[in-house]
């Protein structure tokens, strides 16, 4: 193996580089410090990681495939690309892996209550899920708009017990839904644990929840040797806060030689101001508790992110990408809603794989690179999640059921 | 560390505490329900007896603030006021020759859009005496409390129920101008009943400072700001007089009803 780096890990403060950090309410300093104890005590010992992998074996279903697409290969006629099918996780995305490794941490803490915020549902079904199973209480607190977008994870939560409660305060999304949890927080801090469902908010949150999602990783390194010998040229993963990215880049940045790519929401292009693109077109700022980069105006007001997948929809990111981001070691791209309502259709007719409207954006750029490359690079793509939460949105987008190939535009 | 020199936060609750009476601290949203009417009330309010008036910037996503706060910031918002219209505001308040003690209550982002420096600079030169930012715990205040007291403003910390022992001795340490004890767990709004938190965070932090003791958060009359006072130096009464603002469309009848509302919390601790 040639060149292998040091894995990035935060500094005292929570710091990489310049971002992460701490900027929150003075009321829940000392339960974050608890937070940062109480896992740093966890990560050393060894008996909470056999834990955790003996859910994500039994109850998740990992180690996920790494699935050769073939027919996806041979249509776009260049690199061979596999498929990390995180969307075959219990739950129908990664995000089952994090909030398994954080349901055992609050239990290991004492706590009985836990809240969560979701953009596309996925996080919160991954909450409701995992509070469920551990017998805790769990509220979830989702934008009224993605309630409308993501009724059947709605009526998930429900089914699994989780109180849903709707946010229509600004843009009545993932950002708001979020200050929403954080103010919950603020009020029920001493007996409830807040779930994060990205690599962001305060330390130690964005390492942490990367710590739990480095599984995806580690998985593909291994898997890959095992197929190709050798590890991928390029790992292209989707990224919102960033943390299906996070997993699968934090083990492989140890390789120099492998190309990482973080591809955001250009929504409708990133010169029309709709989009998510914090990573593109954002600057540094703080929002929800750290330092990275962050879509604002002049005043340093928050803007409103747009996307048509819900889980993209955020305009901060996590700050360890935003250090990737500045020391070069991933590069970040953007591709639009038409390239990802394209790529949802590709996936779904090359491989009967219908992948989330999140996970596609990853796939659109694959689509993008791959005829480009020669036949023998390798690409990995994380496929985060399933499409089946996406479905009826896609309809609507699409024009009519059934309606084959293209959009109806 | 050295002292920042006394501004006049420090000279009106210096004055008060040698008169042996206690402080009334009013928030009001810069910019709510626009600017003109901000001028107006902010007058009112010093004239009703307010010795320090906190000023909200106007912020997209405020963590620490309920309904009541975060609706005025959104009016304001609409209205147009921005972090240097807030500064705007303040100069035209000091040019009319209002006196009264002005913190500004603001979030990170927008000052560190601002820079730190440039705008510890522009808020002394404005008139401004201090800062609060609720999202900005100690850890992370360093680099701005530096530039805050180089320009002889003071950062006014918060601690809360939650804060442990050895934190607030921490914390206010480095602490000029008061200390701002959160009187419950949440966010700004007022609450039916007072809190029982806020009599053993305000002795945990007189253990360790000499500073005036304000407590806000919850407060939401007369009655509940007497029993504050009780054990306090000031009272901190925010969305209670938010509410008024927001809720009065006249604007001579807003004032009226303001004003009488903030001479009774001003009777309420002794005239
Ligand atoms: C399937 C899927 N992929 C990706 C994301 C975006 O989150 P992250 O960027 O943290 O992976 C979400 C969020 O809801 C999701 O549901």
């Amino acid at each position: 193996m040639t060149g292998l780096r040091e894995l990035t890990e935060p500094d005292a403060q929570g710091r990489f580089g310049p971002y992460g950090g701490r900027y929150v309410p003075e009321t829940v300093m000392p339960a974050l410090l608890e937070l940062e104890a109480a896992y740093r005590e966890a990560r050393s010992d060894p008996a909470f990681w056999s834990e955790l992998d003996y859910y994500y074996r039994q109850y998740a279903g990992r180690p996920t495939p790494l699935y050769f697409a073939e027919r996806l290969t041979r249509e776009l006629g260049g690199a061979r690309i596999y498929l990390k099918r995180e969307d075959l996780n219990h739950t129908g995305a990664h995000k089952i892996n994090n909030c398994l490794g954080q349901a055992l941490l609050a239990r290991r803490m004492g706590k009985r209550r836990i809240i969560a915020e979701t953009g596309a549902g996925q996080h919160g079904v991954a909450a409701a899920t995992v509070a469920a199973r551990f017998g805790m209480k769990c509220t979830v607190y989702m934008g009224a708009e993605d309630v409308r977008r993501q009724e059947p994870n709605v009526f998930r939560m429900r089914l699994l017990g989780a109180e849903v409660v709707p946010v229509t305060t600004g843009s009545a999304t993932l950002k708001d839904a979020t200050s929403e949890a954080l103010r919950a927080w603020v009020t029920n801090v001493e007996d409830t644990y807040y779930v994060i469902g990205s690599v962001v908010g305060p330390h130690p949150y964005p390492a942490m929840v990367r710590d739990f999602q480095a599984v995806i990783g580690r998985e593909t390194i291994e898997q890959i040797r095992a197929a190709e010998g050798r590890l991928p040229d390029v790992a292209i993963a989707c990224v919102g806060g960033g943390s299906n990215a996070m997993g699968l880049f934090h083990p492989l940045s140890a390789y120099p030689e492998v190309r990482l790519v973080g591809v955001e929401a250009a929504g409708r292009g990133l010169g029309t101001g709709h989009h998510a693109a914090s990573l593109g077109a954002g600057e540094p700022g703080v929002l929800h508790g750290a330092l990275s980069y962050l879509l604002q105006d002049e005043h340093g007001q928050v803007r409103e992110a747009y996307s048509v997948s819900a889980g993209l929809d955020y305009p901060g990111v996590g700050p360890e990408h935003a250090w990737f981001r500045d020391t070069g070691r991933a590069e970040y791209v953007a591709v639009t809603d038409d390239e990802a309502l394209a790529a949802f259709q590709l996936l779904a007719r090359t491989e009967g794989i219908i992948p989330a409207l999140e996970s596609s954006h990853a796939v659109a750029y694959a689509a993008r690179i791959a005829p480009q490359l020669p036949p023998d690079a390798i690409v990995v793509v994380n496929l985060s999640g399933r499409g089946d939460k996406d479905i009826y949105h896609v309809m609507r987008l699409l024009g009519q059921a059934g309606r084959e190939g293209e959009a109806a535009r | 560390m050295t002292a920042a020199p006394e501004n006049r936060i420090g000279r009106r609750l210096g004055q008060l505490r040698r008169e042996g009476r206690k402080a009334l601290i009013v928030y009001l949203m810069a910019g709510d329900p626009d600017p003109e009417a901000s001028l107006d009330l902010v007058e009112t309010v010093a004239g009703a007896g307010a010795d320090v008036i906190e000023l909200g910037v106007p912020f997209s996503d405020p963590l620490a603030d309920g309904p009541v706060i975060q609706a005025a910031g959104q009016r304001a918002l609409r209205a147009g006021m921005t972090p240097a219209g807030v500064l705007d505001l303040v100069r035209r308040l000091r040019a009319r020759g209002v006196e009264v003690p002005i913190a500004l209550m603001t979030y990170t982002n927008p000052v560190l859009r601002q820079g730190y420096a440039a705008f510890a600079r522009a808020a002394a030169e404005a008139g401004v005496d201090g800062v609060i930012v609720p999202d900005l715990p100690h850890e992370e205040a360093g680099p701005l409390r530096g530039h805050l007291r180089e320009a002889g403003v003071d950062l006014i910390p918060l601690v809360a129920p939650t804060t442990p022992a050895e934190r607030v001795a921490a914390i206010v340490r480095e602490a000029s101008g008061f200390v701002y004890c959160v009187s419950l767990l949440g966010v700004t709004g007022a609450r039916e009943s007072l809190s029982d938190r806020f009599a053993p965070l305000v002795e945990r932090t007189r253990r360790y400072t000499d500073l005036p003791v304000a407590v806000g958060f919850g407060i939401r009359d007369a009655e509940q700001a007497r029993a504050v006072a009780e054990v306090a130096d000031a009272v901190i009464v925010g969305s209670a007089v938010v509410r008024l603002c927001g809720e009065t469309a006249d604007p001579a009848l807003r004032l009226r009803r303001v004003g009488e509302f903030v001479r009774g919390l001003r009777e309420a601790l002794g005239a």
